[in-house]
């Protein structure tokens, strides 16, 4: 079925880029689980090329929504369907106890209160279900979504937030829009799109003792490159992919913006299914049975054709870290920062160059040697209640190094929070020296005065490491919680696989 | 939204592939609820030498020299030419905002990031994506020709020298459109509001579940 079209792309992990083929399609046949999502949504398809298609739950936060309830106010126009919205504040709210306890009011800097504020108000004249600071149910958007099943499968799913990505694990159709989009979406429940192309991101095999989730993603980011999937809707597929949970599966959707897709997806299956069952917004009794009877089609036909396949050996993965400022700037824990003279082309050269210019780094240094001043364990990458297991699986009974000025774990929502304390979680990191926090983005795009100093090495559960993103001047390190968790006690990375015995 | 049709401008480059919207607009300016104000902090953390924080008086901010946007060729630019996958990473509109707010109108690159790119079109800014080879053919005339121009025409879908040189450029004809006109595109959508209500009739027979809410 598959035209063999290989070419070369430049990767900054060339041992492993040998393991990716890449391949065309000559035949056209079944649909793609993207095809079924945009057919089931489409609502006007327009001669020009662009499409209207329906959106299902639009999730709001206090960053990119004030500009959109504006411009409809401006416009004397109303929300077109109140109950498809969903808000919470997020990017820009305190995560200590103290700051948090007097709600808003109690948000010290006043351009942040102003804005959690702002999103109070808007939701509050516009009838939208709002979860504020001080519900349990408060956290993260892509965490709180799915947490309480207002995502679901077969969902078309929207936020001013480009790791909207997220919610695709489960079979459905969620991307990052942009603030005009927010109001569009707020005024006529739709979107105006162009059909991306198909991509099929397959991994197979059994992952390796100490590989998670993120350690995928971040191979998969490394052999595409951050433009990789641009223009496509990535579905990660493979034996490897399903044999994650539901959460391993928001991890590696979450971070396909990474690689340049707006959107990534994961068919449904049993484990997709077994997830929902229960969940406050999910369907119930009858409507149950109708909507998982719908979400068994969720799956790519077995003759579906993608624009593009890349096929990526599990067994070859390995705990990974990022040494640069893209997050295709990573490596296995057992390599180097690559050497100037590789670098196939200047731009890249120059690009390499600048990386380890403001990452501190020499060409070929051991990932091991890298030292850590901060470690943060949180973010919609990595702060679900899996993620937390992980790290404090790791951090049991021992303390954090010396050498680090701050180590902090930011639960993903207040029912994570919740769970995590209820499993006495919070006592393992409390103890061991972290600092055990309230929900919110946090550090990972550091809006709050949770940030890295400048020349700081952190090592992030987060989902980017570009200049100046965990604080100015901060060096971010891309790993999973695991990582992360590890690299806290020794104060500089370890291979997860090697430490601890 | 302003409408673009043939824009000349004068061109300054920003000579790096993957240019984030972190680096765009740095995130302390996103607490902002309005959607003007952030040029003076478009490309802050690399333009200026210290920290910005909203309420700075940018003015008495030591300039980064080496940073093209502070050199006095570049003074009035309103064309940027780039590398690679520019804007990419979060889905922030302050970038086209900032870019915008600053005076640039027409970007050029071998290629940007999906929303980003999406973004411009409804800013007034056209994205405008080259060959590689010819985006360095352009950075060589630039850094060659101090006050090189360029003429993006949105109509004929062309980039022209004023030495007569032109390379055609694809855009999709109904952000094409959109842009030509400054056409407000809700409602362009709400024009459609019947066929938006007889999805919704459909998909409630289909789905019931996704309206319980």
């Amino acid at each position: 079925m598959y035209k063999k079209d290989e070419f070369v792309l430049f990767t900054w992990n060339s041992k492993l880029s040998a393991s990716r083929k890449q391949q065309g399609c000559i035949t056209v046949a079944g649909k793609t689980l993207y095809d079924k999502l945009w057919e089931a949504h489409l609502v006007d398809q327009r001669d020009d090329g662009s499409a209207l298609l329906y959106i299902d739950r639009h999730l709001i936060h206090e960053v990119t929504s004030p500009q959109a309830f504006e411009g409809l106010r401006l416009a004397g126009r109303k929300p077109w369907r109140i109950g498809a919205n969903l808000a919470t504040a997020d990017h820009n709210v305190p995560t200590t106890l103290l700051e948090r306890q007097a709600g808003i009011e109690g948000i010290r800097d006043e351009v942040s209160r102003l804005q959690v504020k702002t999103l109070d108000d808007n939701c509050s004249s516009t009838g939208i279900m709002e979860f504020g600071l001080g519900d349990e149910r408060q956290g993260i958007v892509h965490v709180m979504g799915p947490e309480q099943g207002a995502t679901l499968p077969g969902m078309t799913i929207v936020c001013g937030d480009s790791h909207t990505s997220t919610h695709g694990a489960f079979g459905a159709l969620a991307m990052g829009i942009g603030t005009s989009e927010v109001e569009h979406v707020l005024a006529t429940q739709c979107l105006i799109q162009q059909k991306m192309k198909n991509m099929l991101v397959r991994v197979d095999g059994e992952l390796g003792p100490g590989v998670t989730a993120k350690d995928v993603v971040l191979h998969i980011i490394g052999v595409i490159g951050t433009a990789g999937g641009t223009g496509h809707a990535i579905e990660f597929g493979g034996t490897a992919i399903h044999s994650l949970s539901v959460e391993g599966r928001m991890t590696i959707c979450n971070m396909a913006i990474e690689a340049g897709a707006r959107a990534g997806m994961v068919s449904v299956d049993d484990t997709t299914i077994d997830y929902f069952h229960g969940r406050p917004f999910a369907p119930r009794g009858e409507h149950w049975d109708l909507a998982v009877q719908a979400w068994r089609d969720l799956v790519s036909d077995d003759d579906a054709v993608f624009d593009r396949v890349v096929e990526i050996d599990a067994a070859a993965i390995e705990p990974q870290v990022s040494w640069g400022t893209s997050p295709e700037m990573v490596a296995g824990i057992r390599g180097r920062v690559p050497m100037l003279a590789d670098m196939p082309s200047e731009t890249q050269r120059q690009g390499l160059q600048r990386a380890l210019q403001y990452m501190g780094l020499k060409e070929g240094q051991a990932l091991t040697d890298i030292r850590l001043d901060r470690v943060f364990i949180g973010s919609c990458t990595n702060s679900r209640i899996e993620d937390l297991r992980a790290a404090a699986s790791v951090v049991k009974g021992r303390k954090v190094s010396g050498s680090l000025k701050e180590a902090l774990v930011v639960p993903g929502s207040g029912l994570v929070k919740k769970q995590a304390e209820q499993e006495g979680l919070d006592k393992v990191f409390t103890e061991a020296g972290f600092q055990w926090r309230e929900p919110g983005c946090s550090m990972c795009l550091a809006m709050n005065a949770d940030k890295l100093g400048q020349g700081e090495h952190c090592a992030s559960t987060s989902n980017r490491n570009f200049e100046g993103r965990q604080g100015f001047g901060g060096r971010t390190h891309l790993v999973s919680p695991a990582m992360a968790a590890a690299a806290a006690i020794e104060g500089h990375f370890v291979d997860i696989r090697e430490w601890g015995n | 939204m302003q409408a673009l049709t043939v824009h000349t401008g004068l061109v300054a480059p920003m000579d790096r592939a993957n240019v984030d919207t972190d680096m765009i607009i740095p995130k302390q300016f996103l607490k902002s609820i309005k959607r003007s104000g952030f040029g003076p902090n478009l490309f802050d953390e690399v333009r200026y030498q210290d920290e910005g924080q909203p309420g700075k008086d940018n003015s008495k901010r030591p300039l980064n020299p080496d940073f093209p946007l502070n050199q006095e060729r570049y003074q009035g630019a309103s064309i940027l030419l780039t590398r690679e996958n520019f804007g990419c990473g979060s889905s922030r509109e302050h970038a086209p905002w900032a870019l915008e707010d600053f005076g640039f109108r027409v970007l050029i690159a071998p290629s940007f990031a999906d929303i980003f790119y999406n973004n411009c079109f409804k800013n007034g800014i056209l994205p405008v994506v080259l060959p590689a080879e010819v985006v360095s053919e352009l950075f060589e005339n630039l850094y060659s020709q101090p006050g090189f121009e360029l003429t993006a025409d949105l109509e004929k879908q062309e980039m022209r020298t004023v030495d007569g040189r032109s390379w055609s450029f694809d855009v999709d004809s109904f952000r094409r459109h959109c842009l030509l006109n400054g056409l407000d595109d809700i409602g362009t959508t709400l024009q459609s509001a019947d066929k938006i209500r007889a999805y919704e009739e459909k998909r409630q027979v289909e789905a019931p579940w996704l309206f319980a809410g």
